[in-house]
């Protein structure tokens, strides 16, 4: 039973206005319309608006850091699959948000295929 | 730049052939086994010395003191007898008067007498104030004789007394004279003369008892022999060495005579007559103890310095040995950790720098993904094609980019080590993606051989890429331009994985090879470490794995790796 993609609820979290923004528009424009957050705390906030589906985190925020918001998501909401984006190569991040109950973790710069691909993984198990 | 700068970024390198230099520990042995021989043998030698002067100085008088108190009881014997005979001629002219002894009978009578009580005497004479001889009784015919201008006669008169030289008779027998001046109560004096033979002094010299090498003899103050000698002369020959300074006291002197014998001579002048009593020892007697003592110490003295010498030295040797095992160790521990601190801070560096890059690189992506995406979705235009082309560029660039990012990624991510389920082949891509661009340049074939259904292993990615990197750095290094390298990698056994990088370099000799993994070991003089292949060695046994080496010179060199599927207890860092 999964959902058209018009009706995933995305939200991105990164700190790089020029990526997210970018970022969110390519994937407005293959139907999928996504929200956008600047830091952490507004992430948090968007998420106890309306809670989303799957959330792009990036790690390695100014303030509020990501693995942080991925705690304070999972304790609230488990069921919002997050997928960590690091710049760091060092898996540990990655292994380690994924002991947080992170979904997965892809390294920038992204491929927008890989991406969705991904994305649609997480819906299945949010589904 | 300065001169000095330069000198020390030439020094760097060099520091460790400086630290461990062979030379150091040389100069470090010989210094401590030259203090340890020193110390030792400095007071063996000065006990030795000490020692052998004390010897000689007691042999010299064990054998002065028995010599000194021989003479001196000889000289007493001689002045005994000088003052006995001369007591005889004294008592005579004191018993008789002018007028019994100018009687020739009367005078023959008492000198026969003489003769039978005194051994010795072979004649006497009265001699009269002038100087002219009144009686004569003995074998010669001297009566009338004048004796005025004698010089004995002058001194008899002037010392009352007097004792002559030893002379030779018309016999051609030593003798010699006592002459006794006799005051009458009247005031006129005359004089008795007595000539004696010297059998006596010979009888006295006898009963020394020297040994054979000795000699004892009489001479005068001029040094003429008063009695015959084994090696001086005989009588009134002149002593072939110079007469020691005067002295009463019997005196022990060392010199050498003419014969070239060092001798000890004791003498002792007579205070009342001219005579000198003189006895020779030679001193070889003594001397062939001494130098047979003396012989004897310096063996033991040469045998005890080669004992220290060979115990220093060996000692000395086995703790250099020691001291410089642990400066190695220490060395190579204190190398691997400012290796393994280097490697890490160009891992961060590296990350740090990767990370700033990805962050742009992802919005250049994005943008130019958007442009793509927006360009696809629009309408044709005259240029389209074109800026879609220029758009896959920037794209293809960025994929570019990020490859070269996430190798350096990669490498940080070596400081990281934890063992992991890995794919050989992927880290063996991963690696010689690295040295690529060299290959490329240098125009080195690099060729892949990588074995399909390969177990995955359960080891550590940083450390893995590591050992690879060295070896294949060393075959870089080892191979010309349009040189060929083969990586190839295979399943040994269901435990095993290997793999095999064989280059066709220059090769190395067979003593290169002997040392190839040691710590400091290097043919790139100035540029290596000599630590690469240690390092790499250290990493591969500790792994669990096995890794060997085959080459030829001038036909190039292989490595085998082996490692295990699943590592040993405790295989970590």
């Amino acid at each position: 039973m999964t959902l058209p993609m018009y009706e995933w609820k995305v939200l991105l979290v990164d700190d790089e206005e020029e990526f997210i923004t970018t970022l969110a528009e390519r994937l407005s424009l293959r139907g999928l319309s996504a929200r956008v957050a600047l830091d952490g705390e507004e992430a948090l906030r968007l998420v106890e608006e309306n809670p989303p589906h799957v959330m792009i985190l990036d790690v390695l925020m100014p303030g509020m850091k990501g693995l942080d918001v991925l705690k304070a998501v999972k304790a609230k909401r488990p069921q919002v699959q997050v997928i960590l984006l690091t710049g760091h190569g060092s898996t540990r991040d990655g292994m380690e948000g994924m002991r947080h109950g992170a979904f997965d973790y892809m390294m920038k710069p992204l491929s927008i295929d890989a991406l969705l691909a991904k994305l649609g993984e997480a819906m299945e198990k949010a589904g | 730049m300065s001169g000095e700068e330069t000198r020390i970024m030439h020094d760097l390198p060099g520091e460790v052939d400086v630290v461990v230099s062979p030379a150091r520990y040389r100069v470090l042995r010989r210094k401590i086994v030259a203090l340890m021989v020193m110390v030792s043998v400095i007071p063996l030698l000065a006990m030795a010395v000490i020692n052998l002067q004390q010897y000689h100085a007691t042999l010299d008088r064990e054998v002065q003191a028995p010599l000194r108190a021989l003479l001196s009881k000889t000289r007493n014997s001689f002045e005994l007898l000088l003052a006995e005979r001369t007591s005889t001629v004294s008592f005579i002219a004191s018993a008789y008067s002018f007028r019994d002894l100018a009687d020739d009978k009367a005078l023959n009578r008492i000198f026969q007498v003489m003769k039978q009580k005194f051994t010795g005497f072979v004649d006497l004479g009265l001699i009269d104030t002038s100087g002219v001889q009144v009686t004569y009784a003995g074998p010669y015919s001297l009566k009338g004789r004048d004796y005025t201008e004698q010089p004995w006669f002058n001194e008899v008169l002037f010392k009352g007394r007097y004792i002559s030289d030893i002379f030779l008779g018309f016999r051609k027998m030593p003798h010699f004279v006592i002459a006794v001046q006799h005051l009458t109560d009247d005031g006129s004096s005359w004089v008795l003369r007595a000539t004696i033979d010297t059998g006596q002094f010979d009888r006295l010299i006898a009963s020394m008892g020297l040994d054979p090498e000795s000699d004892a003899f009489l001479v005068n103050r001029k040094g003429v022999l008063q009695t015959s000698t084994k090696y001086y002369g005989n009588v009134l020959d002149q002593l072939p060495f110079e007469m020691p300074p005067m002295s009463f006291e019997t005196t022990v002197r060392t010199l050498k005579d003419h014969m070239g014998r060092e001798i000890y001579l004791a003498y002792a002048y007579f205070p009342d007559t001219d005579y000198v009593l003189m006895a020779v020892k030679p001193r070889s007697v003594i001397m062939r103890t001494w130098n047979s003592l003396r012989t004897d110490m310096v063996a033991v003295f040469l045998a005890g310095v080669f004992l220290i010498m060979a115990v220093a030295y060996r000692i000395t040797a086995a703790l250099v040995d020691r001291l410089r095992e642990s400066d190695e160790r220490r060395e190579l521990a204190f190398r691997q950790v400012e290796h393994s601190q280097k490697l890490s801070s160009i891992g961060r560096l590296a990350a740090g720098v990767a990370h700033e890059v990805n962050n742009p690189l992802a919005i250049i992506n994005e943008k130019a993904g958007l442009m793509k995406d927006v360009l696809g979705m629009g309408a044709d235009f005259p240029e389209k094609s074109r800026f879609e082309g220029l758009i896959e560029a920037i794209l293809r660039s960025v994929d570019r980019c990020r490859t070269i990012t996430h190798r350096m990624l990669g490498f940080a991510r070596q400081m990281d080590v934890k063992i992991e389920d890995l794919d050989v082949n992927e880290i063996i891509r991963e690696t010689t993606g690295f040295l690529e661009r060299e290959a490329a340049y240098r125009n080195i074939g690099l060729h892949l051989h990588l074995g399909e259904e390969m177990a995955r292993i359960a080891s550590d990615r940083g450390q893995l890429q590591q050992v690879f990197l060295n070896i294949m750095n060393n075959a870089f290094a080892a191979v010309n331009d349009g040189g060929t390298i083969s990586v190839t990698t295979w399943q040994k056994d269901d435990a095993t994985v290997g793999i095999t990088i064989q280059d066709d370099g220059c090769g190395m000799s067979d003593e290169t090879q002997k040392h190839i993994f040691e710590p400091f070991f290097t043919t790139k003089k100035g540029t290596g470490t000599g630590l690469g292949l240690s390092i790499t060695y250290g990493i591969v046994k500790r792994l669990g794995g096995e890794i060997a080496m085959q080459s030829k010179v001038g036909q190039g060199t292989t490595f085998s790796i082996f490692l295990p599927v699943t590592p040993p207890e405790g295989a970590s860092i």
